[in-house]
């Protein structure tokens, strides 16, 4: 099974809906809309496809990007074929609601939960979307870009000393 | 694997403390066999959290044992022991449960910070991470090192012992001591 | 009974309707509970001895390392790497030179490759070790843990001659290594080759027909191959369930292609197949080494001037001159200068590269813009992927077993936490 076989059987299936294709390092990438998510996820994982093992799902946040700011990114393997694909689904910052995967793979429960905590994608019926490596009471999601990276309370250290005034 | 072995010539017996000997006894102040005591027979509490406490296991392991120095006895209840040995980072969701650790360890009681982690948050300046075990609780002996070497902390040990061999027996009624209690908010 | 919502201050222990009626108990085990091997809180129903449900809560320390990650220049994130999984931080380091030479499209020399495997596998030995003697510390034998120390620090000894760290080794660069191995590293692994292999025999005829250990480890915790797949169970730990998936297998990297060895898989993926599928690991990588070690020589036999080569030319600009050059020449001094202040830009892409850690698929997923700094990075643990199976696994099943499959496991806090 090869990138453009799957490419192919992709498109039969979902057609126009599918774009972004781009093979990057030879990894088979493209993106999805974001209502269609589980829907190429429970195809990907059916019997012709083979893909039943989520490797991977994450965020990245690209503030740059308008109403496309945040972006999950789904990483699948198929075991047999060894085959990995990328599906990618980009969202509103504002509105960054996305069906949860954990119907289809159960893998994607605190994946889901990581990617929440640290971009605040919602997962929308996830049986358990809560924070899970930053305390509850944090009020903010810290991975994305304009939140710092260090210590707002140590007072010790002079940013212009650093290079970062 | 074969080594040569090595005799240490320079070993130094524990020091006798001044007192009355004869024969079939020795009688010395009261305070001073309370010292050698604890000195020797250190209980670590191992609050191991991440590469430091691997550092930790091999020091307790064949190689270096740190049973040597009378510190092999883990406890692994705050109730029975006397150093608490932070090997790690500590973050700041952690933070309240060293706190809470270190109350239930009863008077005397030391602080060994193991690793640049526990001693300063070493290279993770991160937001999630406390930037040194010192800004909760006191500690007494940091033992720099990403993470140090078994020996490092042998020697952070060995630190202590003098440490506690100087301290007088009710070190908590000491002004000095409440004050910093004090500083930390604890009782 | 009237506070019916009775809470830690900081853990939000919520007692369920069947403890406050006594029906069941509620046990915190943990944060910083010996047995957990690391900061996790679980917090347990159980009925008498038989665990009913189990909450685990993690990200005790969570040290933000993909955020630090992002302001690194690249060969810095090594430092990070090491600290994941830190039993076998040269796999971590290895993986992240990998994806860093993928991106740049290095080519690595041969010899320099199967050092690395060497290195890789010398880790994961060590790392095999801690697990399976800590289980048996679990099950109540401390000799088998104090008896195999003694290989891993030979282990230790190995890695202090090639970059002069115990633990968190930072060892290798893009492109290759820093300085060629010292004669010295050569000698003790020759050494540590001939002496392993009875002190792993001896740790085997410890535990494997151990009837106490048998006992204790057959039948706990068990793991189908379709729950282990459902949830993102990889490494020993999957083979354990019955499933040949090795990356190192599946997607050869490091010339792992040139290596012939097995996959060990268990049937049943309880505590004794994970034992046993990491035993016959390190069997196998010590043979792994055995070849490595016989390649090398075949190189140096074959071309003589191979033996000066420790990083891939292409990477030049990746790795830093020698000191000598620094002081006296300006060039060198000037890419000194540069790699040290991390101003060397990585070109624009996207790259997946994925290694066979010590307790399963260690991934990266870089993003750069083009930038000194990933964009984006993201790391795979697999330890954080397949605890979220814990609770499934230990349930119904006896406290005491919940312990023995934690430790069997191998679930490293570091790496769960990032």
């Amino acid at each position: 099974m090869t990138n453009e076989i799957i490419q192919q059987k992709l498109t039969e299936v979902f057609g126009e809906q599918l774009t972004g294709w781009e093979t990057p390092y030879d990894m088979l990438t493209f993106t999805a809309p974001r209502d269609k998510n589980i829907e190429v996820l429970r195809f990907m994982r059916s019997e012709g496809m083979g893909f039943n093992f989520l490797t991977d799902l994450t965020a990245v946040h690209y503030p740059d990007r308008k109403d496309e700011e945040l972006c999950v990114v789904y990483l699948l393997n198929n075991m047999v074929e060894r085959v990995r694909v990328r599906m990618k689904v980009y969202l509103p910052v504002s509105n960054p609601d996305i069906d949860s995967a954990t119907p289809v793979f159960a893998t994607a429960n605190w994946l889901e939960r990581e990617a929440y905590d640290f971009f605040g994608v919602n997962f929308v019926g996830h049986p358990n979307l809560i924070r899970i490596m930053n305390p509850e009471e944090m009020d903010y999601f810290p991975m994305r870009k304009e939140f710092p990276m260090e210590d707002p309370t140590r007072k010790d250290k002079d940013d212009a000393m650093f290079g970062r005034g | 694997m074969s080594r040569p072995v090595q005799y240490n010539t320079n070993l130094k017996p524990a020091v006798i403390p001044e007192g009355y000997a004869g024969e079939g006894y020795f009688s010395t102040t009261f305070d001073k066999i309370v010292e050698l005591g604890r000195k020797n027979s250190l209980w670590p509490l191992p609050f191991a959290t991440s590469c430091c406490g691997i550092e930790f296991m091999a020091t307790m392991a064949s190689h270096y044992d740190l049973g040597r120095f009378g510190a092999e006895r883990l406890g692994f209840t705050p109730r029975q022991c006397d150093v608490l040995l932070v090997a790690g980072t500590i973050s700041k969701k952690l933070g309240p449960v060293l706190r809470q650790v270190y109350l239930q360890m009863a008077e005397p009681r030391w602080v060994i910070a193991m690793g640049a982690c526990a001693c300063t948050g070493g290279i993770f300046d991160s937001y999630s991470v406390l930037q040194g075990i010192d800004q909760i609780i006191p500690v007494d002996i940091y033992v720099p090192g990403c993470p140090p070497r078994p020996e490092g902390l042998i020697d952070g040990v060995l630190k202590l012992q003098e440490l506690v061999q100087g301290e007088s027996l009710r070190r908590r009624n000491n002004p000095v001591y409440q004050q910093l209690m004090e500083s930390y908010g604890i009782q | 009974m009237t506070d019916n919502t009775h809470t830690h201050p900081h853990h939000h222990i919520k007692l369920s309707e069947e403890s406050l009626q006594k029906q069941t108990t509620t046990i915190n085990l943990g944060p910083t509970h010996p047995a957990t091997h690391g900061v996790f809180q679980n917090i347990m129903e159980i009925d008498g001895e038989r665990v009913i449900r189990t909450t685990p809560s993690v990200g005790y320390i969570h040290r933000a390392f993909e955020k630090i990650a992002e302001r690194r220049p690249l060969y810095q994130i090594t430092t990070l790497t090491d600290r994941l999984n830190y039993c076998s931080s040269p796999i971590n380091n290895m993986g992240w030179h990998m994806t860093v030479e993928k991106l740049l499209k290095i080519n690595v020399p041969k010899r320099v490759q199967y050092m690395r495997v060497i290195i890789m596998e010398l880790a994961r030995i060590a790392d095999h070790l801690v697990c399976n003697s800590v289980i048996a510390v679990d099950a109540g034998a401390l000799t088998p843990f104090t008896y195999v120390f003694q290989s891993r620090e030979h282990i230790y000894e190995i890695y202090e001659e090639i970059c002069g760290s115990r633990l968190t080794t930072n060892i290798g660069r893009v492109g290759g290594f820093e300085r060629n191995f010292p004669a010295q590293a050569w000698e003790k692994l020759d050494k540590f080759m001939q002496s392993f292999p009875k002190v792993m025999k001896e740790f085997e005829d410890l535990l494997n027909r151990n009837r106490i250990f048998v006992d204790r480890c057959v039948g706990a915790g068990p793991v189908s191959a379709e729950m282990a797949l459902e949830y993102g169970i990889t490494g020993p730990n999957l083979r354990a369930a019955g499933v040949d998936y090795d990356v190192r297998v599946a997607h050869p990297y490091c010339s792992y292609e040139d290596f012939d060895f097995m996959v060990p898989v268990g049937t049943t993926g309880d505590v004794y197949d994970r034992y046993m599928v990491r035993n016959r690991e390190i069997w196998e990588s010590y043979s792994i080494i055995v070849q490595a070690l016989e390649k090398i020589s075949n190189i140096e036999r074959s071309d003589p001037k191979q033996k000066e080569i420790f990083y891939a030319q292409e990477a030049d600009h990746f790795h830093l001159p020698p000191k000598k050059d620094v002081y006296t020449k300006m060039e060198a001094l000037i890419y000194h200068f540069k790699i040290i202040m991390g101003e060397i830009d990585a070109p624009k892409g996207e790259v997946y590269h994925s290694v066979e850690g010590a307790n399963g698929e260690l991934g990266f997923y870089l993003i750069s813009d083009g930038g000194r700094t990933p964009y984006r990075l993201h790391f795979r643990r697999p330890c954080f992927i397949y605890y979220q199976a814990f609770p499934e696994i230990v349930k119904n099943g006896l406290l005491s077993d919940a312990i023995v499959t934690l430790s069997s496991m191998n679930v490293i806090a570091g790496e769960l936490d990032a």
